[in-house]
């Protein structure tokens, strides 16, 4: 097991490289330049340009300045923001937790409803029941996040006043971070209301969030299970006279699962990518919103150093999900 | 969201968290501030909640107007040569008591030569920690205006010109000249986190910071010592909300009760929500269509005036800017003073302008208009807007094409003398000052930089460096009137629009004024 995590971990040293040329040059092959951005019709001295340029170290060359951004990673340190002069490591940790909160919350709610559902349209396949599960998950995977979140605080927030319609916490409470989840903080704050609040915030952005990853995991979950229900240990399971219930949660869920969890696992890149859009939605203070101001802004510390520690989370869940497989079905433990 | 914060509220009382009943504010903002010293940067949403919230300056725009009016300095003498500005200081200002720092003296003229010096000495340790960008500083040339800032007493301040400039006094009411404390960023740097100033201000204004949620909340409350007293509400609250579409819900759900930049769409519909008022004033600011003069056959005037007539204006106001906008004759906006409302402007006539271009011997004329990528207050679409003026000039027998490229781009290319096309972009005044809009954008010294017609036009520059020299308004006044008239004459631009502010509050808001110069202050805000 533990000679198949290192193999695994040596697979992603050149993924990583990767991920930093691309992180390092994407940024830099879109037109526009942090410094006429931030001088607007104003404009800017020939001079003074060259001067900020310098001072920001982009005069040099783009190899000298590649191997600067390793060297820095490779010391946790990916320079400082051109806005905010605040260091990017430092500013993307203190946005990270809202989008995990979020991403957590979203995903909870996606296999909660998600997997249940995948279930029953699978045991009722055929019938009116699988049709609309089926009918409800293709609506959802094909939903523009945008417009149904729109929607959503439309109905809920403006008309019918149950949930906020955008932010993290009312601005009644200020819970000083400590995890930077705040449903954990407030807790550990011991304000109750604090607590309250913040879930009753995470609402509308989580079941937006989770509607994608919902529809998927519910397919999965069907076709999954279907296959399964046809192999034969399920037949002999049943001729042996288990119950259905038995034969249905215990020999084949848990054999289903396995491509589930993989499917799962694959979700969380895409709750990262839809954490875009759903939190500038929700003026969700996570690193979606902070991503795109920085890129609006050409502001390459941010965006490389940012691109570099998504692209890093998203592999090190994977590889965890590579060794959950071993966990749920000891067939494939190394 | 009303049982929400009931419901929260009812929670928050039993736990005895939070105090109740205080008035509160809460305020839509559009982004997240950059830092909170203002001297270090230049965007309008930094402004908003830093120098506009927490600090003051030694004069100050009279809300709702850009007249110049006293605040931290109670008057001012400009010496004859106009070499010397002298300020007196009042001398009930106190710097605000927080958690994180308690004054141990009332505002004095250190504190105001700091104020500068740091954005001006090379030996100042906070010039030093930016490394001299302080951007708008440097913008508005005070490096290379001010020779000295002199301490006559404790509340006088001498400030020495190296040229008399009319706008000077002006520009010190702008945003990057907010004071600040000696005393406490002395204490920072004694501690060795000067930095700190910029995540903790402190200054002498209406608010006081309490604390920033990055990216969600920044929180005020009232300043007790405040020098025109306290606020009448107690809590100030920016909940940064970048969607536009997403304030509006906000403002409905009464989530918060000011928000800025509606979507130009929305505001006929917001107009007719009982909750809402729509405020609405003119905006300081232009938008115009500049020809390259250096280049053929752009370069002479009846050409310009030609193609400014063979484009319908009205219809631009009527479909780009859905009615929230006029007509721009000069290049300067109505409010200003100075503006020359006796200039007729070439009127819309596609079959003269067709003559006037045969006249001049031009045919089949081939020419490009630039579009910018971004809307921008002064201009809600640039690619709509070209493809009108595309539409009229074919009929007039000329073929444009457009052109566009990314907005850091688009800025630099068009500034370039050789550049091939006319530009549309615009500019939103500063200080209020004419020579903030004709000396930048019109003047010699733009050429190859802000003035994107590359236009120097030598009996329109000598009249707008007079006029910055001299101290009476009125006489300035009639300079800018001459000017206008020469820029008529000459056609430079084809003047588009000056644009309409729109700011959607909830009813129970009162006094609320809207800044021409673009800002959002809520200094005398009340809630009903």
């Amino acid at each position: 097991m533990f000679k198949f995590f290192l193999v695994k971990l040596a697979q992603l040293v050149p993924t990583f490289i990767g991920v930093t040329i691309v992180a390092f040059s994407f940024i830099r092959l879109l037109p526009g330049d942090p410094i006429l951005l931030m001088a607007g019709e104003r404009g800017i001295s020939a001079e003074r340009y060259a001067q900020l340029k310098s001072q920001m170290g982009f005069d040099r060359s783009l190899i000298v300045q590649y191997f600067d951004f390793l060297k820095g990673l490779l010391h946790g340190d990916l320079g400082n923001s051109l806005v905010t002069h605040a260091p990017v490591m430092d500013e993307f940790m203190s946005r990270f937790p809202a989008t995990l909160e979020l991403s957590l919350f979203a995903l909870a709610f996606a296999v909660i409803i998600g997997l249940p559902a995948g279930v029953l349209a699978a045991v009722k396949r055929g019938k009116t029941l699988d049709h609309t599960i089926m009918g409800i998950s293709l609506t959802g995977y094909s939903m523009p996040i945008f417009w149904w979140g729109l929607l959503l605080i439309m109905l809920f927030s403006t008309i019918l006043g149950w949930t906020p319609v955008s932010g993290r916490i009312s601005y009644m409470y200020f819970i000083e971070p400590v995890t930077g989840f705040m449903t954990i903080d407030s807790l550990i704050a011991g304000d109750w209301g604090a607590f309250l609040s913040a879930l009753h915030y995470l609402i509308l952005p989580s079941i937006v969030l989770g509607t994608i990853p919902l529809a998927v995991i519910a397919r999965q979950t069907r076709s999954s299970m279907l296959e399964v229900l046809g192999e034969d240990y399920v037949r002999t399971a049943r001729a042996k006279g288990l119950s259905n219930f038995r034969v249905i949660m215990v020999h084949t869920l848990r054999n289903a699962l396995i491509s589930v969890v993989t499917v799962i696992g694959l979700q969380v890149g895409l709750l990262l990518a839809g954490a875009i859009l759903t939190e500038t939605i929700f003026s969700w203070p996570g690193i979606g919103k902070w991503m795109i101001d920085a890129i609006s802004r050409r502001d390459y510390p941010s965006v490389q150093g940012g691109l570099v520690l998504i692209a890093f989370i998203v592999m090190i869940v994977n590889l965890l999900v590579d060794l959950a497989y071993g966990v749920i079905n000891p067939r494939i433990r190394h | 969201m009303k049982k929400t914060l009931l419901a929260a509220g009812i929670a928050a009382m039993m736990l005895g968290a939070t105090p109740v009943m205080a008035k509160t504010l809460v305020y839509c903002s559009e982004g997240s501030p950059e830092g909170f010293d203002p001297s270090l940067y230049t965007a309008g949403t930094t402004f908003d909640a830093s120098s506009k919230t927490i600090y003051n300056r030694l004069v100050q725009f009279k809300p709702g107007t850009t007249e110049v009016e006293p605040a931290i300095a109670k008057s001012w003498e400009v010496s004859d040569d106009g070499l010397t500005v002298t300020f007196h200081l009042r001398d009930d200002v106190k710097f605000q008591t927080t958690d994180f720092f308690t004054p141990s003296r009332m505002l004095n003229a250190d504190d105001v030569i700091w104020t500068f010096e740091r954005q001006m000495d090379e030996n100042n340790p906070y010039y030093k920690l930016a490394n001299g960008s302080f951007e708008y500083f440097n913008s508005m040339s005070m490096g290379d205006l001010i020779k000295s800032i002199d301490k006559v007493d404790d509340h006088t301040v001498k400030f020495e010109l190296t040229k008399p400039n009319a706008p000077f006094v002006a520009n010190l009411a702008m945003d990057f000249a907010s004071i600040h404390s000696k005393e406490y960023e002395q204490k920072l740097l004694d501690e060795g986190k000067p930095e700190l100033a910029n995540q903790q201000p402190l200054g002498t204004g209406p608010f006081q910071f309490v604390n920033y949620r990055e990216d969600a909340a920044i929180r005020y409350k009232a300043n007790p010592d405040y020098f025109r007293g306290k606020q009448p509400i107690d809590n100030l609250v920016f909940a940064i909300t970048s969607d536009a579409q997403v304030r509006y819900q906000k403002l409905m759900a009464g989530e918060c009760q000011v928000m800025p930049f509606p979507n130009p769409s929305d505001v006929e519909d917001m107009k007719q929500n009982d909750d809402i008022n729509v405020l609405e004033e003119a905006g300081l600011n232009v938008a115009y269509m500049a020809y390259n003069t250096q280049m053929a056959p752009f370069d002479k005037p009846e050409v310009r005036k030609a193609l400014n007539m063979a484009i319908d204006k009205q219809a631009i106001i009527d479909s780009v800017f859905q009615g929230a906008g006029q007509v721009a004759k000069n290049p300067i906006p109505p409010s200003m003073w100075g503006y020359d409302d006796d200039i007729k402007d070439d009127q819309y006539d596609p079959d003269k302008a067709k003559q006037m271009l045969k006249d001049a011997g031009v045919e089949n004329l081939k020419m490009n208009i630039w579009a910018m990528p971004v809307q921008r207050p002064y201009m809600p679409n640039a690619r709509r807007t070209a493809e009108l003026m595309q539409s009229d000039l074919s009929k007039v027998g000329v073929d444009a094409q457009i052109v566009t490229y990314e907005w850091g781009e688009y800025l630099k290319r068009s500034s370039d003398t050789k550049r091939d096309g006319a530009v549309i972009l615009g500019w939103t005044g500063d200080n209020g000052d004419p020579d903030n809009f004709m000396g930048v954008l019109l003047g010699c010294d733009g050429v190859g930089g802000a003035n994107r017609s590359q236009w120097c036009y030598k009996p329109f520059d000598d009249l707008i460096k007079k006029a910055r020299t001299l101290d009476n308004q009125d006489e300035r006044a009639k300079l800018y009137k001459q000017a206008q008239e020469i820029f008529k004459e000459q056609a430079p631009w084809d003047t588009l629009a000056h644009s309409t502010v729109f700011m959607p509050i909830r009813k129970e808001v009162t006094g609320y004024k809207i800044d021409p110069l673009g800002g959002h202050s809520f200094e005398g805000v009340d809630i009903e």
